[in-house]
């Protein structure tokens, strides 16, 4: 495919530094990203698992010295992912051949990004307002009252994480993340860690490291199905991807460390909305060619 | 003795037929194509041998050279408008379609023989391509603008052409051309025909082939992404926990 190696090196560098700053993966930056560029979806999809192995790797890596890995926890979550990221390869497959995938995946963003965006922004400027009040941020839910959702049946016990609740919704809630991964090209960081905190309310040290170790082992599940499955992945883009993004996030986290919060999560939710919407923009607007061609080798 | 002279006479009509032999050669049997690279192209040589009896004709000799590529299923499917959003809707299958395919001439191909002819022989690309075995017919001409969009898709690639001045008489009975071939032409085996016409008869006709190579590194590793998928997915596995490890080292805060 034409496309710069520099143009390529600079993209992940970009990204790998804005997710650095967020502390987030930068899958469901990039994966549009290289999408806009004009590379075909599926493997743009495929081949950002591989930047996704990489940078969780590094994380999982740093909570490993730092003991700051709910191992219990981490194996729940990569149970359920890993069934919802088969799942996902396998329905990537089946859509690609009916001819929709574009279609799915540029559906999926469009609404994931909406919905993600339009929290994140709602977050920030009432976390702006409040602050700006002089008040504090209440916290959501006051000790003891707990979701009926955590007391369903088959209830474990999670000591590093002072948990004890159902693995139900957090099979669940894995499954999800594995399924949109596997489609999305996306880690699901951003998704698992509010969840991890919000809904179960996982202690903050361990939330992250968590969250990349389940995040690893799905991805590098997936980014295998995928090369075998659907012989979507570029590893030569891979390459350029990992390099970019590797560096990046290593400076983007540096800088994250001196500037305000609430003022990023404000741009980030900006960020976000703007990216679905040139999604959605690409679905409504009428295609100069309608029509479009696909190959399938004839192998003797 | 008069069944001798039918038979004579039989022989006698079908002469003229075999009285020009068309000998051609390609320049190349074995193509490298660079997938970095621009492309390349592949030289074709004829010449038109008459016997001794025949007599020179009056009209000049043409030629039509085809070279289709190694066979594809090709997919075109149409976006339709359904509600406010661009969907793919109709589809229309491309069984054996060569995945390239050039039609060189030595004049426009209408002035060199007759619309049945061409449609009966699969000459030039129009016929090849509105041939009814080449899709699936549907009925009231609706595969028509899918032949047509898969021409047109395939002609931005460079992979479709048609060229009406491709072939040049050197002498009378001496012709050359030149295919070309793009980056993007896929490998494998192509087929070289060509046919001599003369007043729109088709005289003599030749089959040759070539095979296609790729060569390069991003080929080499696109061969292995296919026909080795396991252990490529695992190499690239392998890789990205390399370079995750690596920067936890370099970048090490404790």
């Amino acid at each position: 495919m034409p496309v710069s190696v520099l143009l390529i090196l600079g993209m992940g560098a970009a990204v790998g530094f804005i997710s650095g700053l967020f502390g987030i993966g930068g899958g469901f930056l990039m994966t549009p990203l290289l999408i806009f560029l004009g590379i075909p979806p599926a493997v743009a999809v495929a081949t950002q698992s591989a930047q996704i192995v990489a940078s969780s790797t590094t994380s999982v890596l740093g909570a490993l010295r730092r003991n700051a890995l709910d191992h219990k926890l981490g194996a729940m979550l990569v149970a359920g992912g890993l069934i919802g990221s088969a799942l996902g390869v396998w329905f990537f497959a089946a859509v690609r051949r009916a001819g929709q995938l574009d279609l799915v995946i540029v559906v999926s963003y469009v609404t994931l990004f909406t919905v993600v965006g339009s929290l994140m922004l709602k977050e920030s400027i009432r976390e702006f307002w409040t602050k700006r009040r002089g008040g504090t941020l209440r916290l959501r839910r006051q000790a003891g009252e707990h979701a009926s959702y955590l007391r369903w049946p088959l209830r474990m016990r999670f000591y590093r994480s002072k948990l004890y609740v159902s693995v139900i919704p957090i099979l669940l809630l894995s499954l999800f993340i594995g399924f949109a991964g596997a489609v999305l090209g996306i880690g699901g960081g951003f998704i698992v860690v509010p969840a991890l905190l919000y809904i179960f309310r996982v202690p903050t040290n361990v939330v992250v490291g968590t969250s990349q170790f389940q995040i690893f082992c799905t991805t590098l599940v997936a980014l295998i199905l995928h090369a075998v499955m659907n012989q979507a992945v570029d590893m030569v883009l891979a390459i350029l991807l990992i390099i970019g993004g590797v560096f990046g996030a290593q400076f983007g986290a540096r800088m994250g460390r001196n500037l305000r919060a609430e003022l990023f999560r404000f741009l980030l939710a900006i960020l976000l909305l703007a990216v679905g919407l040139r999604f959605a923009l690409e679905l409504v607007i009428e295609p100069q060619e309608p029509f479009s061609l696909t190959a399938q080798e004839r192998r003797q | 003795m008069r069944r001798l002279c039918l038979l004579l006479i039989a022989l006698a009509s079908i002469a003229p037929a075999s009285a020009e032999t068309l000998i051609t050669s390609l320049s190349n049997h074995r193509v490298l194509i660079n997938s970095n690279y621009t492309g390349t192209s592949i030289a074709v040589f004829g010449a038109i041998e008459r016997d001794a009896q025949t007599i020179a004709r009056a009209t000049s000799y043409d030629v039509v050279v085809t070279v289709r590529g190694p066979r594809q299923l090709l997919t075109v499917r149409e976006k339709q408008k359904v509600g406010p959003v661009w969907v793919n809707q109709e589809q229309q299958k491309f069984p054996l379609a060569p995945a390239y395919l050039s039609v060189l001439t030595s004049k426009p191909i209408d002035e060199i023989t007759s619309v049945q002819l061409r449609q009966r022989q699969k000459i030039g690309l129009a016929a090849i391509i509105n041939a009814p075995d080449f899709t699936y017919e549907r009925g009231g001409g609706a595969d028509r603008e899918f032949r047509e969009a898969l021409y047109r898709l395939k002609a931005q690639e460079g992979l479709y052409l048609e060229d009406e001045r491709g072939v040049t008489f050197l002498t009378p009975d001496i012709f050359r051309a030149s295919i070309p071939l793009p980056a993007t032409a896929p490998p494998g085996e192509y087929d070289v025909q060509v046919v001599l016409f003369a007043d729109t008869v088709i005289l003599a006709s030749t089959v040759t082939h070539f095979e296609l190579v790729k060569t390069g590194f991003e080929e080499q590793v696109g061969a292995v992404a296919r026909d080795w998928s396991l252990a490529y997915g695992l190499a690239t596995a392998a890789m990205a926990i390399f370079f995750g490890w690596l920067a936890s080292v370099i970048f090490r805060r404790d």
